[in-house]
């Protein structure tokens, strides 16, 4: 029993060896490039994990078809995906491991709680990071160099939110449920700033977990400081079943999410209860940039409906390459300040970054539910 | 008070789901003295089976109303079959192996039953089709709906009727010899391993009818929902006492109660020093309290030989 096992894991030790030993010089005299991706790709928000795969590993695969040279030889871009569970423990101990693995860059995390314990690691090892949607504001502040994100960070989307809240949906009451992530409770501050600073007075802040599916305690809890709007930082997961939840207990407020609310999975899980919330996602809608209709039509022939993010993440990767291109190199230290300065037209937006690495001018579109499907209904600039 | 009223409420439903899944952990802990920490996996896999065979037979053109029961039996049956599966090859070749080897199975267990079921159902949520009208009730300004008093009469019906089983009846005197000293039982004439296999399925029939009650109560199945339901209910049976099923139901509603009083309390308590994050810490705080003073939970004996 013991030594048949001890033998296959040896077997298994030296075929993982051996692979990562060959490939960097492939066939056909190409150099391979790995670029790792992390995302959760197992627990509550793997079906957001997976979708950021398949975003990157599209426009890796596009990269690949096209034909990218560096330096005078053909690149070979390789997807090396590993799953943080969105767990921040688990994201420090996958990103030590693709620095083990030696890849260029790293397109990720998809939550900020885990984007930031990791990007320390990243910059340690002098890898450059694009996360396509880590939103937390620390996470570029962190003074690292190469932490990028190509999406409008909590300030910027927390302040239209709370600002719209107030001015456009009229509410003078406002209660806060946050899940307690570096995502939620960061949102959730920065959105209480703004709907402050625009008048409003918030009556509640309760609190769950991106585990949860029963929000009723926190909800009657709510219920009885009588808001007229509920302000939710969390995920879809949580915001479906809590919105039906809200309807069960008859609460009558307005719901109003951040980004990662925004996607069919909360119209599914809410029900007829999705009906009528909103929820904001940084960019302009997909519908109306250059190459996004072309982008979501292929994406959902190849894969399956966008559910966030992918577009993002289809963004960070080609960002990456283009910064690669221009510098002439794959070389972290070398493609870093080409990065820093680039100017690239994505599929989300017109991507160039601040000092900080957060995205320049970054704007938010605020949508609702409307027949089972998010509609956009306004793009506001965000305010620095 | 009717914000009151309707905590209490809360606290019923969820103490009440918490206290089916208990059952299960707290029947296979009283016979075998094991932890089937499996056993929130196999909560899913009943929701997610009762949820496959639903959609099909609504497809076929079946009135909800008798494809709901249907698939009930047809997921008990799945996952009785599974809790079989589970004991014969996980947990009885270790049953005289030291007390660690089934807990690292167990734990083996759900890890594959969590990853099979990405595999067959995906890793997105799934929403449970809403079938029945469920209707609102108002009671003093509090409000509960069909499906949350099912869910209560549900779980006091099945702990009588467990109880029932455990004490009336043939199989229920083997389970408790086999309980008591499994040497001596097999000695009398009692068939331990087919004892132990029928605990394990009707462990698992009440985990799909768990399973199927948490879907309908929150509209969602997802292949990850019985990682923190499972926790909760284990906790709920040891504050119980584990090993009584009294105590399963006892611990699952007092958990319940207190999750949302606690939630909803502590917040005005406090005033607004400590608020809802704090009432996993103020579960944990009573289970420990509890454990402190009654080690063997509110309601559990304390069983020398497994101390």
């Amino acid at each position: 029993m013991r030594l048949p096992t001890l033998f296959c894991l040896t077997a298994l030790a030296l075929v993982a060896c051996g692979k990562s030993a060959t490939d960097q010089v492939a066939a056909s005299g190409e150099m391979v490039v790995r670029i790792g991706a992390v995302a959760p790709l197992t627990g509550p928000q793997a079906h957001l994990g997976k979708d950021n795969e398949n975003g990157t590993r599209m426009a890796i695969d596009d990269a690949n078809a096209k034909g990218v040279t560096l330096g005078g030889r053909r690149v070979h871009f390789e997807l090396i995906s590993e799953d943080d569970q969105a767990d921040p423990k688990t994201a420090t101990i996958v990103a030590q491991k693709l620095m083990d693995n030696k890849v260029a860059g790293v397109i990720g995390h998809l939550n900020s709680g885990t984007t930031i314990p990791a990007a320390k690691i990243y910059s340690d090892n002098g890898i450059p990071q694009i996360s396509p949607s880590a939103t937390a504001v620390s996470y570029t502040h962190q003074g690292f160099k190469g932490a990028f994100r190509v999406m409008a960070n909590d300030e910027q989307q927390g302040h239209v939110l709370g600002a719209y809240s107030v001015k456009n949906l009229g509410a003078k009451r406002i209660a806060i449920i946050d899940d307690r992530t570096a995502y939620g409770q960061g949102l959730a501050d920065e959105f209480i700033k703004a709907a402050r600073a625009a008048g409003a007075e918030i009556v509640a802040h309760e609190y769950t977990s991106d585990k949860a599916v029963d929000f009723t305690a926190v909800l009657t809890a709510v219920k009885g400081k009588q808001p007229d709007l509920l302000f939710y930082g969390g995920m879809d997961a949580q915001g479906g079943p809590m919105a039906r939840q809200i309807k069960a207990l008859a609460l009558n407020v307005k719901l109003v999410m951040g980004d990662g609310a925004h996607t069919p999975e909360f119209v599914k899980l809410a029900g007829d209860a999705a009906e009528g919330a909103y929820a904001s996602l940084p960019g302009v809608p997909l519908d109306k940039m250059p190459g996004g209709k072309a982008f979501s039509d292929r994406f959902v022939a190849k894969y399956q409906p966008i559910q966030s993010y992918a577009p993002y993440c289809y963004d960070a990767v080609n960002v990456m390459i283009a910064a690669m291109q221009k510098a002439d190199s794959a070389e972290p230290a070398k493609y870093l300040p080409a990065l820093a300065g680039i100017s690239h037209q994505g599929v989300t937006a017109n991507i160039q970054f601040d000092a900080m690495g957060d995205l320049k001018g970054g704007f938010v579109t605020m949508y609702q539910v409307h027949q089972g499907k998010w509609q956009a209904l306004e793009t506001l600039g965000a305010a620095q | 008070m009717e914000i009151f009223l309707q905590q209490i409420i809360n606290g019923l439903v969820q103490g009440s789901v918490y206290a089916l899944v208990a059952l299960g952990y707290t029947m296979v802990y009283g016979i075998l003295g094991l932890i089937n920490f499996a056993h929130g996996e196999v909560v899913m896999v009943g929701a997610m089976l009762a949820l496959s065979a639903l959609t099909a037979m609504i497809g076929w053109g079946l009135s909800p109303l008798l494809a709901l029961p249907l698939s009930l039996i047809l997921a008990m049956a799945g996952c009785m079959l599974l809790g079989y599966g589970i004991e014969r090859i996980a947990y009885r070749p270790l049953r005289h192996a030291p007390r660690l080897a089934p807990l690292i199975t167990a734990i083996g267990v759900s890890i594959v039953l969590q990853n099979l079921a990405m595999m067959i159902w995906g890793r997105e949520y799934h929403a449970f089709p809403q079938l029945i009208a469920n209707q609102s009730h108002h009671i003093a300004g509090a409000i509960i709906n069909d499906i949350q008093i099912i869910i209560i009469i549900m779980a006091l019906v099945i702990m009588l009727a467990l109880m029932a089983v455990v004490h009336r009846t043939r199989l229920g005197r083997a389970m408790r010899a086999v309980a008591e000293n499994q040497h001596a039982a097999q000695l009398m004439g009692v068939d331990v391993n087919r004892v132990i296999s029928v605990t394990f399925m009707l462990g698992s029939a009440l985990a799909a009818i768990a399973g199927l009650m948490v879907s309908v109560n929150y509209g969602l199945a997802h292949y990850y929902m019985g990682f923190l339901l499972g926790l909760k209910a284990f906790t709920a049976a040891v504050l119980g006492g584990i090993g009584n099923l009294r105590g399963a139901m006892l611990g699952g509603l007092l958990l319940g109660l207190i999750e949302s009083l606690g939630a909803g309390y502590i917040g005005d308590l406090t005033g607004g020093f400590m608020g809802s994050q704090y009432q996993d810490v103020f579960a944990f705080f009573v289970l420990i309290a509890v454990l402190v003073f009654r080690p063997s939970g509110l309601l559990g004996e304390r069983l020398a030989e497994r101390a």
